[in-house]
């Protein structure tokens, strides 16, 4: 039962994303060519409030629902990593269209071909995992 | 319920995305789906290859629950909550789209052109997809997040890696879609 929330917030958001069109492929393609200020609006917006409800967590000490303070892990301090690997990502974001999230939602649209993406992003993953400790971080 | 069938503008759907990722913090855990994949593969065994996949996976169940929601959300939108309108995608972009042969833009939420089962049953369409699928899988693990983990946790929690991954998410999106696009299609 303590994991029917996390089931009823994957419900929400993956009624937000398609929704919001975020799970289309147009609409990423649309925004890399810089031609609408949807994609931008939704990020933006998305940012905005989020700052905003971090800062309220942090400011009121706001308790966790089990009653522990909250805490987001902070990011390892790195340069190459982030910039390789976001770019690497970028590559895969506006050729497939689909970011983790959105491939299961689109999945769950009745895309049957997203369980292709998604096993090669297992892969990818995997190759990833083998590789790690050969790689510039 | 009309206004609920029509696609919803992005200051509707961005505020409600922060909302997902507030709940989740509530909940004391983060907002991030990629790191489903790597649980995938620990459940998988993957874990007899490299240390990077042994972890106790269990205590992700939460997250691949997340995963279950999004998929079971994803069938409601469309099935329920939709009323089939074409995406008001620019007019620009259709037409950026039609030169490089992609049809009826817009039409659907992916293209036919990519997504269908016959164009993925020809060599190129097939590797289209695994190497977009592999670059994702292998980029967001090598920076640490994606889009959720990083754009807007990462963003909203003032991270600097997190901008700097962003960065790097639109340098890879810029390149793939002015010069390496043109040259696939």
């Amino acid at each position: 039962m303590k994991f029917i929330k996390f089931l009823f917030v994957g419900i929400f958001f993956g009624i937000v994303l398609v929704k919001s069109e975020a799970v289309s492929w147009y609409r990423i393609f649309e925004m890399f060519k810089f031609q609408s200020f949807h994609m931008y609006g939704i990020i933006g917006s998305a940012v905005g409030l989020g700052i905003l409800f971090l800062w309220i967590f942090r400011k009121f000490k706001v308790k966790s629902i089990e009653g522990n303070p909250i805490h987001l892990p902070a990011k390892n301090k790195s340069i190459v990593r982030y910039l390789l690997g976001g770019t690497i990502f970028g590559l895969g974001w506006a050729l497939a269209g689909a970011c983790p999230g959105p491939m299961y939602i689109l999945l769950g649209t009745g895309v049957s071909s997203m369980l292709l993406v998604i096993a090669a992003a297992m892969l990818g993953t995997f190759v990833y995992g083998l590789l790690k400790n050969k790689l510039p971080h | 319920m009309n206004v609920i069938l029509q696609p919803w503008p992005w200051y509707v759907s961005g505020p409600l995305i922060a909302l997902t990722m507030a709940i989740l913090v509530y909940f004391g855990k983060t907002f991030g789906m990629s790191s489903n994949l790597r649980t995938l593969c620990s459940i998988g065994g993957a874990g007899k290859y490299a240390d990077f996949f042994k972890f106790d996976w269990k205590a992700q169940k939460w997250n691949l629950t997340v995963v279950l929601g999004a998929i079971i959300g994803g069938f409601i939108a469309v099935q329920f909550l939709s009323n089939g309108s074409d995406i008001a995608l620019s007019a620009k972009t259709i037409s950026d789209l039609k030169d490089m042969g992609f049809e009826n833009a817009g039409t659907s939420l992916l293209p036919s052109e990519i997504y269908d089962w016959n164009n993925i049953l020809t060599l190129k369409g097939f590797s289209i997809l695994v190497i977009a699928g592999f670059l994702v899988g292998f980029g967001t693990r090598y920076a640490g997040g994606c889009t959720s983990g990083h754009a807007i946790t990462g963003l909203s929690n003032l991270q600097v890696p997190s901008l700097i991954a962003v960065i790097g998410f639109f340098i890879g999106g810029l390149l793939m879609t002015h010069f390496l696009l043109p040259l696939i299609f």
